[in-house]
C-alpha cells in the first residue's frame, strides 16, 4: 500500500545519484521449503489483518480530522464513555487475535516436528565464521566470508552476491529431512538461512536443534543474525543445495580430501612451502583481528609483528596457537585447523612481517603434541 | 538554563509574592547544585535529557553515515558497535527516562495541587546522579580498548569474556543510572499517593499521574533487576564465577531471560507516560473529554501486568521449548487488547470534536498514528513462527525505533509544546514549531519506513556493511535520519526563543486544556500550591468520569 510512492521518490532519487543498483525488494520472499512457505503465508495473513486494522482505525481519524475541525465552525459533543461500545472494542480485537494464533501455532507445531532426520549437521558459530561437521560421515570444514578486503575497502567494484560469498559452503541434499545442531564456539552467535526460514543461537555450551527439507537445488545465502563483536556482518551462511546424487558424489570428493590432508601430515615439509600455505591460513583465519600485516588491534588484539610469542620460544608459539588463550578471545586453533595448516602458519608468523626467525613447525610437531595430549 | 524560571517575573500581587524574598531561587550556580524544587529539578532533568539527545543522536548520525552506502568508509567495525551500544544506552537511559522524569518533576505536583515533591532532597540527589553515572559511561569511549561494544542489550559472554576493559565503568553506569531511577519512581509514588489536593481522588487524577504511578512501580520493580545482571556480569568478569558461562555451569541464556525481564517492562517504563501526556493534549485540542478514562487507567494497568509475562518473546530463537514459546507468543499477541483499547479511545476522543491542530496536537496525532504502526508490527513480531524471519533483522529496528521516536520522543515533543507557556510564560513561535514538526514528522518516516523493507529482505541488525540489494533503502534511511537529526537543533533554538521572549501566555493558553497546572499563573510562580487548592471551582474546569460537563 505503501509502495508507489515509495517508489516514486526513490526513483527521483536513484536519477539523482545516477548508479543502478539492486531491486527493490519490500517483502520476504516465500522460500524454498514447506515451512518457509508457511512462514510467509502467516507473515502475510498478519500482515493484511493488520492493513484492514489500520485502514478502519486511521479512517475514522483522519476523518474527523478533516471533518471535525474547529475552523469549519465544528461545535464539540460532550460524549465520554459507552460502555457497550467499549465492550465491543476490547472483544472484537480479542477474537481476531485468537484468528491469528490458530495458523500460528499450526505452524510452530510444524516446525517442532521431532520425526528422525536423514542427515544431520553439527553448526558451530566461531568468530567470525561457521564450522560444518557432517556426523557419522568423517567430513568437515570452516566456512569463511570469499568477498576480498580491497571491495570491503572500496578498492574494488563489489560483485553481486558482496558479504554473501564464503570459500566453502554448506552442501546438503534436496528432498531429504536435514538436521541442524547448531552450538557456538565462543560468543553467541545465530544462523540464518531466510529461505528455509531457519534461524536458531549458536550458543557456546549448549547445543541448539533446527531442520529443513529444501524443495530444489539451488543457493540460498544468509547471514549471522546476533552481534558477535568486530566481524559479526562479515559471516556469511551459504548452503547449496544439490540432487541427492550430485550429494553423494559431493561427500565422496570431501572423503577424499579428508585422507590427503593425512598424508600431507606425513610429508616433509620446507620453510618456504610452510611459509606460502601459511600465508594464505593466516589471511582466513587469523588475519580478521591480527590484522594482514601483523600490527594488530591493541589491546584486544595484539599484534604478532615484532611480538614477545611470535618472535620467542617456538613452543610457546605453538602453544598459544595450538591451545589459545583462555579469558580472550584467541580461540584454541588445535581444534580447528589441521596439523599442516598450525604447523604452516605458525611457521609464516615467525617469518613474516620482519620476524625472520628462520626456524619452523613441522607438521609432524604438531601431530606429536596432538597426540601427547590425548 | 537559569532563564528558565525566573523568580522576578511572578505576577505581582499573586499569594506568592508573599513569601517571595524568603522563598524565591538562591543565585548562581549553586542554586542548580543544591536545589530541591521540583520545578528547577524538572528544568535539569529536562536539559539534561536534551543533551544526551543529542549526543545519542550525534552517534545515530555516525551510525547512519556509515550506512549510507555499501562497503567501509567512515568508521571501522570495532567502533561502529561502539556507536550503536551507546546510542542505545544514551537514548534509553539518558534521553527517554530523564525526560519523562523531569516532565513528572515539573507537572505531578502541578497537577495534583501538591507544592512540591514529597522527597526534595532525595530528588536533587537523584537527578544529580545522572550526570556522574553518563560521565563515566561517555568517558569509557577514551579509554584503551574503547567503549561498550556489545549491543545495549550486552549480551553474555560477549559481555564478559570477550568484552574491553572499560566494561567494568559501564557496569557501575548502570549501577548509579539504576539508583536515581528507583529514588526518582519512589518520589513519584510517594508524592501521588501523599501529597494530593483534598478531594483530588486518585480516579480524579489526570492521566499522566495514572501512568506515571505506574511506570514508577515497574521502575521499582525492574531496576532491581537490571542491577542484579550487571553485578553477576561484574562476578563474572572479575570474581571468577560463571554465572553466564557454560565452561562453569553456567547459562549464557540465563543473561538474556533476566536481562528482558527488566528490559521489557523497560519499554513500556519509556511509552506510558507518553501515554498518559497525550491523553491531557487530544482532549484539549479537540475541545472534548477524553473518551474512557477509566478504561484507560485499566488498559494501563493491564499492559504493566502483561510487561512481566512476556520477556522470551524477545529469544523465540535461542532454543525455547514448544509450550514456551506458544505461552510467550499467545501472552505478547494479548497486549494488542489493553493497547487497542487506548488508540481507540484517543480516536473516540476526537470523533466530533471541535479540532485545531497547533504543535503539540500534530505531535500528539502523529504520536497516535504512527505509534499504532509501531503496534502492528510489533504484534507480526509476535508471532513466534513469522519471528523466527524478523529476529535481529532491521525489521526490528524498524519496529522498535517506530514505538519509540515518535512513540516516546514525539509524546515529550508534544509534551514540550503544551507545556512550555507554562514553564517560560511565553508561547513558543507556533510557525516554528509546525515546521519542527513537519520536518520531523518527513524525516523519521524517511529514516525508518524503509527498514521495514530491508528487514524483510534479510538485512541483520548491527551491521556496519551489507550487501547491495540493501544500498537504495539504506542511503534513502540516511537521507531521512540527517534530516530528522538537524531538525532537532532546530528545535532547542525555538527552546531558547521562547524562554527568551515572546507573546506573554496566558494562565490557561489553550482554551480546551483541563486541569489544575492552567489555575496557576504563567509561568509558574517558583513555589506553587502551597496552600492546597480549592477543588469546588476547579471541578468546572476538569472532567473526571462521571462529572457532568458544565458546557
Amino acid at each position: 500500500m505503501m509502495r508507489h510512492p515509495r517508489v516514486w521518490m526513490c526513483t527521483s532519487l536513484w536519477l539523482l545519484i545516477g548508479q543502478a543498483q539492486a531491486a527493490w525488494t519490500v517483502n520476504m520472499q516465500p522460500g524454498a521449503t514447506e515451512v518457509s512457505r508457511s512462514v510467509f503465508d502467516l507473515h502475510m495473513t498478519i500482515f493484511w489483518i493488520c492493513v484492514v486494522i489500520g485502514v478502519l482505525v486511521f479512517g475514522a481519524m483522519f476523518w474527523s480530522m478533516l471533518i471535525h475541525r474547529r475552523s469549519t465552525g465544528q461545535q464539540p459533543a460532550h460524549f465520554h464513555e459507552n460502555t457497550r461500545v467499549e465492550i465491543l472494542w476490547t472483544v472484537v480485537p480479542l477474537l481476531i487475535l485468537i484468528v491469528m494464533a490458530v495458523p500460528a501455532t499450526r505452524t510452530l507445531i510444524h516446525i517442532y516436528d521431532p520425526t528422525e532426520s536423514e542427515l544431520d549437521v553439527q553448526i558451530t558459530g566461531y568468530q567470525w565464521k561457521w564450522h560444518y561437521k557432517y556426523l557419522g560421515q568423517d567430513v568437515e570444514f570452516f566456512s569463511n566470508l570469499a568477498t576480498p578486503r580491497e571491495q570491503i575497502h572500496n578498492q574494488q567494484a563489489k560483485d553481486e552476491h558482496y558479504l554473501l560469498e564464503v570459500d566453502e559452503p554448506l552442501v546438503l541434499p534436496v528432498g531429504t529431512k536435514v538436521r541442524f545442531l547448531i552450538t557456538g564456539a565462543d560468543v553467541i552467535h545465530s544462523w540464518w538461512v531466510p529461505a528455509l526460514a531457519v534461524k536458531k543461537d549458536a550458543i557456546p555450551g549448549f547445543i541448539n536443534e533446527s531442520w529443513t527439507r529444501i524443495d530444489a537445488p539451488g543457493i540460498y545465502r544468509g547471514q549471522c543474525t546476533e552481534l558477535c563483536g568486530k566481524d559479526h556482518g562479515f559471516m556469511p551462511v551459504v548452503v547449496e543445495a544439490k540432487s541427492k546424487e550430485d550429494f553423494d558424489a559431493w561427500l565422496g570428493t570431501k572423503k577424499a580430501e579428508a585422507a590427503k590432508v593425512k598424508e600431507l601430515t606425513a610429508k616433509d615439509w620446507t620453510l618456504e612451502e610452510l611459509v606460502a600455505r601459511g600465508d594464505k591460513v593466516y589471511h582466513t583465519t587469523c588475519a580478521a583481528c591480527h590484522q594482514p600485516e601483523g600490527q594488530g588491534l591493541p589491546p584486544m588484539f595484539p599484534a604478532l609483528k615484532g611480538s614477545k610469542i611470535a618472535t620467542g620460544p617456538i613452543e610457546a608459539h605453538l602453544s598459544i596457537v595450538f591451545h589459545g588463550k583462555p579469558g580472550t578471545a584467541m580461540a584454541a586453533f588445535g581444534k580447528q585447523l589441521s596439523e599442516v595448516d598450525i604447523a604452516a602458519v605458525v611457521t609464516y608468523e615467525r617469518n613474516a612481517w620482519g620476524n625472520a626467525k628462520g626456524d619452523m613447525v613441522t607438521p609432524k610437531d604438531v601431530l606429536a603434541l596432538k597426540q601427547s595430549e590425548e | 538554563m537559569s532563564a528558565v524560571i525566573e523568580p522576578g517575573r511572578v505576577e505581582p500581587g499573586h499569594v506568592e509574592q508573599a513569601h517571595g524574598d524568603h522563598h524565591g531561587p538562591a543565585k548562581g550556580l549553586m542554586r542548580w547544585v543544591l536545589t530541591t524544587n521540583h520545578k528547577d529539578i524538572g528544568s535539569m532533568y529536562l536539559w539534561f535529557s536534551f543533551c544526551a539527545f543529542l549526543l545519542g543522536g550525534s552517534m545515530a548520525m555516525v551510525i547512519r553515515a556509515e550506512l549510507f552506502q555499501p562497503g567501509l568508509q567512515i568508521v571501522q567495525p570495532e567502533f561502529f558497535n561502539q556507536m550503536t551500544t551507546m546510542h542505545g544506552l544514551i537514548m534509553v537511559f539518558g534521553a527517554v527516562m530523564p525526560a519523562f522524569v523531569g516532565l513528572a518533576n515539573w507537572m505531578i505536583p502541578l497537577m495534583i495541587g501538591a507544592p512540591d515533591m514529597a522527597l526534595p532532597r532525595m530528588n536533587n540527589f537523584s537527578f544529580w546522579l545522572l550526570p556522574a553515572a553518563f560521565g563515566l559511561l561517555v568517558s569509557t569511549l577514551f579509554m584503551e580498548g574503547g567503549g561498550p561494544n556489545f549491543g545495549w542489550t550486552f549480551y553474555a559472554p560477549l559481555s564478559t569474556t570477550y568484552a574491553p576493559e572499560s566494561v567494568t565503568f559501564f557496569i557501575f553506569a548502570i549501577h548509579l543510572m539504576g539508583i536515581s531511577s528507583i529514588m526518582g519512581a519512589i518520589n513519584v509514588i510517594a508524592t501521588i499517593l501523599n501529597l494530593r489536593a483534598p478531594g483530588m481522588t486518585l480516579m480524579k487524577m489526570p492521566l499522566f499521574v495514572w501512568t506515571w504511578l505506574i511506570t514508577a512501580f515497574l521502575l521499582i520493580a525492574v531496576m532491581p533487576v537490571l542491577a542484579g545482571v550487571v553485578t553477576m556480569m561484574l562476578m563474572d568478569i572479575h570474581f571468577g564465577t560463571s554465572f553466564f558461562s557454560a565452561a562453569g555451569g553456567g547459562d549464557p541464556v540465563l543473561f538474556q531471560h533476566v536481562f528482558w525481564f527488566f528490559g521489557h517492562p523497560e519499554v513500556y517504563i519509556m511509552i506510558l507516560p507518553a501515554f498518559g501526556a497525550v491523553s491531557s493534549i487530544i482532549p484539549a485540542f479537540s475541545r472534548k473529554p477524553l473518551f474512557g478514562y477509566t478504561s484507560m487507567v485499566y488498559a494501563t494497568a493491564a499492559i504493566a501486568f502483561l510487561s512481566f509475562i512476556v520477556w522470551a518473546h524477545h529469544m523465540f530463537v535461542v532454543g525455547i521449548p514448544l509450550v514456551g514459546e506458544l505461552f510467550f507468543m499467545y501472552a505478547t499477541m494479548l497486549i494488542a487488547v489493553p493497547t487497542g483499547v487506548k488508540v481507540f479511545n484517543w480516536v473516540s476522543t476526537m470523533w466530533q470534536g471541535s479540532l485545531s491542530f497547533e504543535t503539540p496536537m500534530l505531535f500528539a496525532v502523529a504520536f497516535v498514528i504512527l505509534f499504532t504502526i509501531g503496534g502492528f508490527s510489533g504484534l507480526m513480531l509476535a508471532i513466534a513462527p513469522a519471528d523466527f524471519q524478523y529476529h535481529d533483522t532491521y525489521f526490528v529496528v524498524a519496529h522498535f525505533h517506530y514505538v519509540l521516536v515518535p512513540g516516546a520522543i514525539f509524546g515529550i515533543f508534544a509534551s514540550a509544546y503544551y507545556w512550555l507557556p507554562k514553564w517560560t510564560g511565553h508561547m513558543y513561535d507556533e510557525t516554528l514549531g509546525k515546521l519542527h514538526f513537519w520536518l520531523s514528522f518527513v524525516g523519521m518516516n524517511m529514516a525508518f519506513f524503509p527498514m521495514h523493507f530491508v528487514g524483510l529482505a534479510g538485512m541483520p541488525r548491527r551491521i556496519p556493511d551489507y550487501n547491495l540489494q540493501f544500498a537504495d533503502f539504506n542511503m534513502i534511511s540516511s537521507i531521512g535520519a540527517f534530516t530528522f537529526g538537524a531538525t532537532q537543533i532546530f528545535f532547542l533554538f525555538i527552546v531558547i526563543k521562547c524562554i527568551r521572549g515572546g507573546k506573554p501566555a496566558p494562565a490557561k493558553p489553550w482554551d480546551g486544556a483541563e486541569g489544575l497546572e492552567w489555575t496557576i499563573p504563567s509561568p509558574a510562580p517558583y513555589h506553587t500550591f502551597q496552600v492546597p487548592p480549592d477543588m469546588n471551582p476547579v471541578h468546572e474546569h476538569r472532567k473526571g468520569p462521571g462529572d457532568e460537563v458544565l458546557p
